[in-house]
């Protein structure tokens, strides 16, 4: 049976749209789309049969299937799995446009997470090894694999030319200040480089996710996002490795065959560079599917840090000694500020913008403050050490991250005051926020660039 | 007169697997099919219907085909199994007690004359 012949084009035309618009929906499938459609063909062909117009029979029969949202939500309540497949590598979507979107994705991840695994291998064709030319290889470690993830990001996003210039120029830049400068294997910038390098170029990484509109407060607080999403999925991976490099060893051993070259030379270098690529496209495939789980992670560990950090300030009191400002301590106590930072910065990205302020509000500004007043107390003992023993690279870049910390440190303060006692919103944290995050790809750009020449690279 | 949400639910398993006893169907028969014997009292909706048919499904007591029957569109048809029939068969015991308890109940202080409006013969 089909329906009438009069207004039978418009209304095929009908189901078509009806039939594109229900496959959008995750937890249908395309033969239950297809059931369902029957359904409504059948409800449709009841309603003319009755006397009514072929378009008026449809209004009626869409209507009377009720809520597209319940029965997608019936639907999930007895098929919950689909909504966990969408995570594995095939999707397992039914829909043929989609599926072939996420191929091609899958595609040119493969295909830039071979680049990176190429790439770290690739400076052996010029003679250098990991063994004899280690510092070559750790001021140039982010060049390996970042600028296959901003490639595939920028790809995904389809940026404009523009963009991909200043990302060719960034990295090449990036490239630059690795190998230009004549240091030495042992020289503090040598150390000071491989740490702020990969920060700079996560910038470039950053300025690809958000190719199509980087200035928007929103689109650079979704690369926070990314960040964190991406590290949880860096690690996962990382443990997984190190399990299959377990079983490589001991699978291999046990047949006399030691795998340790090829794990040390291989598998280790490549695997770390391509999970980079692989890392991202996951992030970018699994997106607005499951709860994202740094926010959750920075809502269990905030409290936790909060304790932490008042117990170190009320235990500094009570002994009165100064910190001790070697260079292990230094670094110790500017990555717990980091920490903090990416505390608030990820429960920013988790927050309800539109929520009154409550007592996790108030949890966070109790961290921060304290992260302040270590703040402070570290750069006393840095400018005290400065000006006693003079300045080294090292000494200079603390200074500068502490500075930059500072700031944002007792600006977030500030605004999360205001937010506790309602006298401002919650946004002009959010934006203040997003809107600090090119200070720190400056000063990294400024370590990486500036740096050497200034302290005679030293 | 609306059947109360609850009742529906817990009545629709036997129900489907009771007519398509009768016959292999398809989902939109089925729907026309219980609205036809209640007399209009119970109007199932879509999403009561089909997530039950995959549950059913799933449990192993129907089994489905997509199906192209002379002059109808290609569909999707349900057949109740071995372990459909023996469910079947379960459900209709425990609907038995109910209902004839709910008959005794009903039969008490005012007499028979509510049970009129009781359907009589238990479940289809």
């Amino acid at each position: 049976m089909t329906s009438g012949s009069d207004g039978g084009e418009g209304l095929e035309a009908q189901f078509d749209q009806w039939r594109r618009y229900v496959e959008r929906r995750r937890e249908l499938r395309q033969p239950d789309v297809e059931e369902l459609e029957d359904h409504l063909r059948g409800s449709v062909d009841e309603l003319v049969d009755a006397g009514l117009r072929a378009d008026e029979a449809f209004l009626v029969a869409v209507k009377r299937m009720g809520s597209l949202d319940e029965l997608s939500r019936e639907f999930a309540r007895e098929h919950s799995e689909r909504l966990w497949k969408q995570l594995v590598l095939t999707g397992g979507t039914d829909d043929p446009a989609e599926g072939a979107t996420s191929r091609r994705d899958l595609l040119v991840a493969v295909g830039c997470a071979v680049g990176a695994a190429v790439s770290v291998k690739a400076p052996e064709l010029f003679g250098l090894t990991p063994e004899a030319d280690g510092a070559f290889y750790g001021t140039n470690a982010a060049l390996f694999a970042l600028p296959w993830l901003a490639a595939f990001l920028a790809w995904r996003r389809g940026a404009s030319k523009a963009v991909v210039g200043a990302l060719v120029a960034l990295f090449a830049l990036g490239a630059v200040a690795a190998n230009a400068y004549p240091l030495a294997d042992e020289s503090q910038s040598v150390v000071l480089t491989a740490i702020h390098l990969p920060i700079a170029l996560w910038f470039a990484v950053g300025l690809a996710y958000a190719s199509d509109d980087p200035r928007s407060p929103r689109r650079r607080m979704d690369f926070v996002r990314f960040t964190g999403e991406l590290f949880v999925y860096y690690v996962l991976i990382a443990l997984g490795g190190g399990v299959l490099v377990g079983f490589l060893f001991g699978t291999f051993q046990a047949i006399g065959v030691s795998p340790e070259h090829v794990v040390a030379e291989w598998v280790l270098p490549c695997g770390a560079a391509a999970a980079v690529v692989v890392a991202g496209w996951l992030v970018e495939a699994k997106q607005s599917v499951v709860e994202n789980i740094a926010p959750v992670l920075t809502r269990l560990f905030t409290p936790l840090f909060t304790v932490a950090l008042l117990a170190f300030l009320v235990t500094f009191g009570l002994t009165r000694g100064g910190i001790d400002v070697e260079r292990e301590a230094l670094i110790l106590f500017d990555l717990l500020l980091v920490v903090v930072l990416g505390l608030l910065l990820y429960s920013i990205s988790a927050r309800d913008p539109l929520a009154p302020p409550g007592l996790f509000d108030k949890l966070q500004l109790a961290l921060v403050v304290s992260a302040l007043a270590i703040d402070v107390l570290v750069l006393l003992a840095i400018t005290g050490r400065i000006s006693e023993y003079g300045t080294t690279p090292n000494k200079a870049a603390a200074l500068g991250e502490n500075v930059i910390l500072l700031a944002n440190l007792a600006w977030s303060a500030w605004l999360l005051l205001g937010l506790v006692r309602r006298r401002r919103p919650f946004t002009a944290l959010e934006r203040w926020q997003t809107g600090y995050l090119p200070v720190y790809a400056g000063w990294a750009w400024v370590v990486v660039l500036v740096f050497p020449p200034l302290f005679d690279h030293l | 007169m609306k059947v109360a949400k609850d009742l529906v639910a817990a009545s629709a398993t036997p129900m489907v697997l009771g007519i398509l006893a009768e016959e292999d169907s398809y989902g939109y028969a089925i729907l026309k099919r219980i609205n036809e014997l209640s007399g209009g009292e119970l109007d199932w909706t879509e999403g009561l219907l089909y997530p039950l048919l995959h549950r059913l499904e799933r449990l192993g007591h129907v089994e489905s085909d997509w199906r192209s029957v002379a002059g109808e569109r290609r569909r999707k048809y349900y057949r109740v199994t071995d372990s459909g029939l023996a469910e079947l068969a379960e459900q209709r015991r425990q609907w038995a007690a109910v209902v004839n308890t709910l008959k005794e109940v009903w039969r008490g202080p005012d007499g028979p004359g509510l049970l009129v409006a009781m359907p009589t013969g238990g479940c289809a």
